[in-house]
């Protein structure tokens, strides 16, 4: 519930990673999850990736740290659930992802952030990776108002579930005070549905 | 007034409506809401900042699994870091009146593991939790959602979630399963041919005869790897198995309430003329054990089949598979059928349960495991131990030279002590083989049935169950 923020394009630097099916632990390896905050995530994300790529992985290059938009490929954010994923690249620098395809419970957790995630075909986000190979500085523009992405000469359409779309252009990303304007009706859908009533069992009755 | 067919999928989700948004988005009312230590301090934390109460406390509840440790359980852990989160746990559920089954309720577990064995998780009922294999829950008919830590937060504040609407595939697995083919085969080759990112904006109902015969311990391990396909949501429609599976469960209802909920659970099946969006058929016949050669669990084989040549696999898959292949130092050609193991694990929410250990067990009895292999059973829960325990299964298992360990998620993902080491292989029957998953950077996962983990530990290299059955 924080203030409302409308979130109408992000444009910025960006930087491309190669790579299909990109999963959640490799973004952030399970032992980094173990504290109560997300704190300090940023610093490790992709840590195994990094550390096999001794200096050499995109993360590691000046150029990256300047980034707030990141290019991918095919389904990434696969895999588990942890928001601690979009914590760690939005703690890195990240604002915005452009791919072919995101995993879905990472997609959804990228929008609860404010984060968004907008997918372009395929010979799109290729012509934009080798746009940024040619040219890292040249700043992309990712208008969630016209579904668009535009970088130099490229401007390609993007899609997201249209739903998430009207969360980021309202504001109304953050749900939980969305959510709670219609507390009243779920108290009444809760009070009608059988098993929170009529067969409610067990050691419920104990609660 | 005409009779418009519903998937169950539908039936739930209109049952669970609080409203539309304008945004197209659907609130949907969540019946239960299932919290681990891992994904919920953060969201305790926010709701502690909002001024906000637990909107549900009696439909919330409470277990400790990912950083358990499986050796020496007492407290305070030897990992500071996995008793903080304990202790955090502890603080948040005291705070905000969430039931929690620590260890010395006897109710502990893996979350998706404990769920059904209580009876909380029940046909037609709507289920989140900060976990991706929430889907497992799908296995009784109910709509169950992995989520992330906001969610949490968006749960626990309002009982509810904001969502996009799904579309529903249909999945057919017909005929029967061969000897020494089990659910996880199933489950691996569906995402074989539908690929790991096939599901995404799909609900996945599984049916067919194979489903049919399969008892609801099965059904999990197919719908628990739902979200490794892509699909969000997986379940199968509630039938006399399920009925028979939930009655007499401590959160079940009981005496006349429960025939009551068994008539509603009836009615929220999928009428036998839905329409789905999209639908897949899948011959059982046509299914062998399925081990995994890659980085990914839709890069699986046959156990009888070769490591594929990416050069031969369509453009779009080859980089990912020469990159994996290098990963797992396999060669293309190649049989996996002999490759050598370090460390053996049985255990997790897509294996863990009492009818895996049995399978496990009657391969572990026939033999020892091989000198230099590490073999770990982790049960999924002390429920599930306690059961193991009464049968003799811990006995056949350490006798037979695998350490018999404390319920917990272990060397799924290595939050607690149990990992790998090196460039290990690891038979496994857990659900991801991604690079590190295990816990050291290198380390490799093998992908496949808690009985082929077993005949992979007796004859030290990866095995055709079919061969020691």
């Amino acid at each position: 519930m924080n203030e409302i923020r409308r979130i109408l394009e992000v444009a910025g630097k960006a930087c491309f990673l190669p790579g299909d099916d990109i999963d959640t632990d490799r973004i952030i390896p399970a032992r980094f999850l173990k504290a109560i905050t997300f704190t300090g995530l940023g610093e490790h994300a992709f840590a195994d990736d990094r550390a096999a790529a001794r200096g050499a992985h995109l993360f590691d290059q000046h150029v990256t740290s300047q980034a707030s938009i990141l290019v991918v490929e095919r389904n990434f954010g696969c895999g588990s659930s942890r928001e601690h994923a979009p914590q760690a690249l939005m703690r890195y620098g990240f604002q915005a992802f452009v791919g072919v395809s995101f995993a879905e419970i990472f997609a959804g957790n990228c929008t609860a952030l404010g984060l968004p995630c907008v997918r372009c075909r395929p010979a799109d986000v290729a012509a934009l990776a080798a746009t940024l190979a040619g040219h890292p500085d040249v700043p992309v523009v990712i208008s969630l108002s016209d579904k668009v992405v535009r970088c130099g000469e490229l401007s390609c359409a993007l899609e997201m579930p249209e739903g998430q779309r009207a969360q980021l252009l309202d504001g109304t990303w953050d749900a939980t005070a969305v959510l709670l304007q219609a507390a009243d009706r779920t108290a009444a859908l809760a009070a009608g549905l059988p098993y929170m009533s009529g067969f409610a069992g067990g050691e419920d009755h104990l609660a | 007034m005409a009779h418009h067919a519903k998937s169950l999928f539908d039936k739930v989700w209109e049952a669970h409506t609080v409203r539309a948004l304008p945004s197209g988005q659907t609130q949907l009312f969540i019946g239960l809401h299932l919290v681990h230590e891992v994904t919920s301090p953060q969201a305790f934390a926010m709701l502690r900042e909002l001024g906000l109460a637990v909107a549900f406390p009696h439909r919330t509840f409470a277990t400790v699994d990912h950083i358990v440790p499986t050796d020496n359980v007492a407290r305070p852990f030897a990992d500071p870091l996995a008793e903080a989160m304990m202790r955090e746990l502890e603080r948040n559920t005291s705070e905000f009146g969430v039931r929690f089954f620590t260890r010395e309720t006897g109710r502990q577990g893996v979350v998706h593991v404990i769920g059904p064995e209580l009876g909380l998780t029940q046909p037609g009922m709507t289920i989140a939790c900060g976990d991706s294999h929430t889907s497992t829950h799908g296995a009784f008919g109910a709509v169950a959602f992995g989520i992330g830590t906001s969610q949490v937060r968006d749960v626990l504040a309002s009982q509810c979630l904001l969502l996009d609407r799904p579309k529903v595939r249909r999945i057919d697995v017909t005929g029967k399963l061969g000897p020494g083919v089990y659910a996880k085969d199933v489950i691996l080759e569906i995402i074989r041919r539908l690929g790991v990112n096939g599901g995404a904006g799909y609900a996945y109902e599984y049916g067919g005869a194979v489903l049919s015969a399969m008892d609801l311990e099965q059904r999990m391990t197919i719908c628990n790897m739902s979200i490794e396909g892509g699909a969000r949501v997986g379940y199968v429609n509630p039938d006399e198995h399920t009925f028979t599976y939930l009655q007499e469960r401590s959160y079940a209802p009981k005496a006349e309430a429960w025939e009551r909920a068994v008539a509603w659970w009836r009615s929220m099946a999928s009428d036998l003329d839905a329409s789905y969006d999209d639908r897949f058929v899948l011959a059982g016949e046509d299914i062998a054990p399925t081990v995994t050669w890659g980085t990914n669990p839709g890069q699986a084989i046959p156990i009888d089949g070769v490591v594929p040549d990416p050069e031969r696999l369509p453009a779009a898959e080859r980089s990912s598979a020469a990159d994996a292949l290098a990963y797992m130092g396999l060669r293309p050609g190649a049989p996996l059928a002999g490759t050598p193991i370090d460390v053996a694990f049985i255990g997790s929410c897509t294996n863990g349960r009492i009818s895996d250990l049995r399978e496990a067990a009657r391969v572990a009895m026939r033999g020892h495991v091989a000198p230099g292999v590490k073999a770990l059973v982790v049960p999924g829960s002390q429920a599930v131990a306690q059961q193991a325990s009464e049968e003799g299964l811990d006995v056949i298992f350490t006798t037979a030279g695998f350490e018999w360990r404390e319920p917990g998620c272990s060397m799924c993902l290595a939050m607690n002590p149990d990992r790998l080491q090196g460039d290990q292989l690891c038979a496994s029957s857990s659900n991801r083989n991604f690079k590190g998953r295990q816990g050291s950077p290198r380390g490799r996962t093998v992908l496949m049935s808690p009985a082929m983990v077993a005949a992979a530990a007796i004859r030290g290299r990866i095995t055709d169950v079919r061969e020691v059955l």
